[in-house]
């Protein structure tokens, strides 16, 4: 096939192999060494990982994380325009600027729609194996080219574009990935199982309205204590959403998880742990109370995380 | 020591791996780096499951090898937007919003949450934030359209507006990111039913994820009206106590 999902690893992998060499390459950062081997060891894991013995990723992720917490990976310095010549390059391209952006969306949808059909030379163009993702691949190598033939720039100028963009993001970018991997050592270690324990024995989890709420509730909790989602959602969905509500009370599994994920979403909006949605926003914004934010979002979270309850307690009546 | 308790499901469970929970909540209480927290949760809850040195560095190694799907759509865009921002995109993003300068403080977020919540869920999650859009952009638009209605606003209320402006953003990008099939919710949700041994398609998550989606808009829509009605009502509480105490300081000065 021609996008598939190790390709894309590649290709992300190069991207992050750029940022680490043109970070080493800076004279001027603040913390050169450190962000390159942040970095560096970034890209190894896309480039690579799939030969290394896993202990030494292991490894690697942990140093990662150290460096992280150390504040060894900052921002470099990048070549920033003043405002007036992006308003002079934005009355240049006007509303043309719109579409490689909105290019990347509407190649992925069509793209991951129609994979099945998709062939070049008898092999199939995205990856059946996750048409979805290798779609958005596609999408985002054709937005590229786009963009670089209506700017009049090159690919090199879009991986120092892109390395301002990870820059500004810093550690973050890896976060939602540490999570995943929290989660997934959490359900190897069984703390799904644990959790499932106590709730199946301290509640009534036959009741479907129960079962249903504390599903529900569940994933707000969890993501309120972990400040994301992500972490939570394998614990709940492991430890009562597939075992209960899927096992024994036959519901939809991708009505089960879509709902969960949003009651995950609901916590998230009530909680201080998600510091950069909820706590940066009211330093920005220059607010005296610091739950400025998490206040004018709570009615909204709660009404809706109610009305999840109700809706997974329609799903799965008899 | 070993803490085992009987269970129907199993015939035993553990339950000192939860201790990785404890580890998260005393993190972030303490505000270690979240990389930190993260990392030493999952080694502590790798040994109290009773992992050895070797395990639990797989574990964590193959847990990251495993979720690389998760970062691939935050980064193979980059490039692109990045030129585009190169050549002004935020910059004629921001000439393009203001077209909605009339509209009422409640009106102008509403319309920001349906921008917000609809751009999401095709994908384009970077149309939005707090640094890029509602610092420079958002808030001042809804004071401003609060205060050529109103006149001069109070701290108090200022900061509401601000906060709730703050708010709608997050709430537009919440739900509607859950519906575009490619980002990393819908990613993770099926990779980890995958593992669990249900495959179910992208797109019917992305399917279920809309009764919420839309209950969300509806909800946060209704409180961004009421917004609009108290500020009336204060406002108009506010000028008469004003006018008193401006007259007040009018008399006291002559």
């Amino acid at each position: 096939m021609i996008f598939s999902l190790a390709h894309l690893y590649v290709l992300v992998g190069v991207v992050l192999a750029f940022v680490a060499l043109m970070t080493a390459a800076d004279r001027q950062h603040p913390q050169r060494f450190g962000s390159a081997l942040f970095w560096g060891f970034y890209a190894l894991v896309f480039l690579v990982g799939d030969l290394l013995p896993s202990a030494w990723i292991g490894v690697g992720v942990i140093a990662m994380a150290v460096l992280a917490g150390l504040r060894r990976v900052a921002p470099g310095t990048h070549g920033q325009s003043s405002a007036a010549e992006y308003a002079v390059r934005a009355r240049r391209l006007g509303n043309r600027l719109f579409l490689p952006a909105l290019a990347i969306p509407v190649i992925a949808v069509i793209g991951s729609l129609l994979a099945r059909h998709l062939h070049i030379a008898g092999m199939p163009l995205l990856d059946p194996g996750n048409p979805t993702l290798a779609a958005v691949g596609m999408a985002s190598v054709v937005a590229l080219l786009l963009a670089c033939w209506l700017t009049r720039e090159t690919p090199a100028q879009g991986m120092r574009e892109a390395r301002r963009l990870v820059d500004a993001m810093s550690w973050a970018v890896v976060l939602p990935q540490m999570l995943a991997m929290l989660g997934l050592v959490f359900s190897d270690a069984g703390v799904g199982k644990g959790v499932a324990y106590l709730a199946t024995h301290y509640i009534a989890m036959d009741v479907r309205l129960v079962a249903a709420a504390v599903y529900v509730v569940g994933m707000a909790l969890f993501t309120i204590v972990m400040g994301n989602g992500f972490a939570a959602f394998p614990v709940m969905t492991g430890g009562v959403g597939v075992p209960v509500l899927v096992g024994v009370f036959h519901a939809n599994p991708a009505a089960v998880a879509a709902i969960g994920m949003f009651s995950g979403y609901c916590g998230t909006l009530m909680t201080p742990m998600a510091a950069n949605f909820n706590i940066v926003p009211a330093a920005l914004l220059e607010l005296p109370d610091k739950n400025a934010v998490i206040r004018a979002q709570w009615p909204t979270a709660l009404t809706v995380l109610v009305f999840n309850i109700v809706l997974l307690y329609i799903l799965i009546r008899p | 020591m070993r803490l085992f308790l009987e269970s129907s499901m199993a015939p035993t469970v553990s339950l000192w791996p939860l201790i990785g929970v404890a580890v998260i909540v005393a993190g972030f209480i303490l505000r270690f780096n979240p990389m930190i927290i993260v990392v030493g949760a999952a080694i502590v809850t790798a040994c109290a499951a009773g992992f050895g040195v070797l395990a639990t560095l797989s574990a964590i190694g193959a847990g990251f090898l495993k979720t690389r799907n998760l970062t691939l759509a935050l980064i193979l865009p980059l490039a692109t937007i990045g030129l585009l921002e190169r050549h002004g995109l935020r910059q004629h993003t921001q000439d393009w919003i203001r077209r909605f300068r009339n509209a009422t403080a409640g009106q102008l977020l509403i319309a920001y949450l349906a921008v917000r919540e609809l751009s999401a869920a095709v994908g384009l999650t970077s149309l939005g934030g707090h640094a890029t859009m509602v610092r420079p952009l958002l808030a001042p638009m809804v004071e401003g359209a609060a205060e050529a209605r109103h006149g001069r606003l109070p701290d108090r209320i200022r900061y509401r507006l601000r906060a709730m402006a703050a708010a709608t953003d997050n709430i537009g990008l919440f739900f509607g990111e859950d519906i575009f099939v490619a980002f990393g919710a819908v990613v993770l949700i099926t990779s980890f039913l995958h593992e669990a041994g249900i495959d179910v398609d992208p797109l019917r998550v992305a399917f279920w994820g809309i009764p919420t989606a839309g209950v969300a808009f509806a909800v946060h829509a209704w409180r961004l009206v009421r917004l609009d009605r108290t500020l009336a009502r204060e406002m108009r509480d506010e000028v008469g106590a004003g006018t008193t105490a401006g007259a007040g300081t009018e008399d006291t000065a002559a």
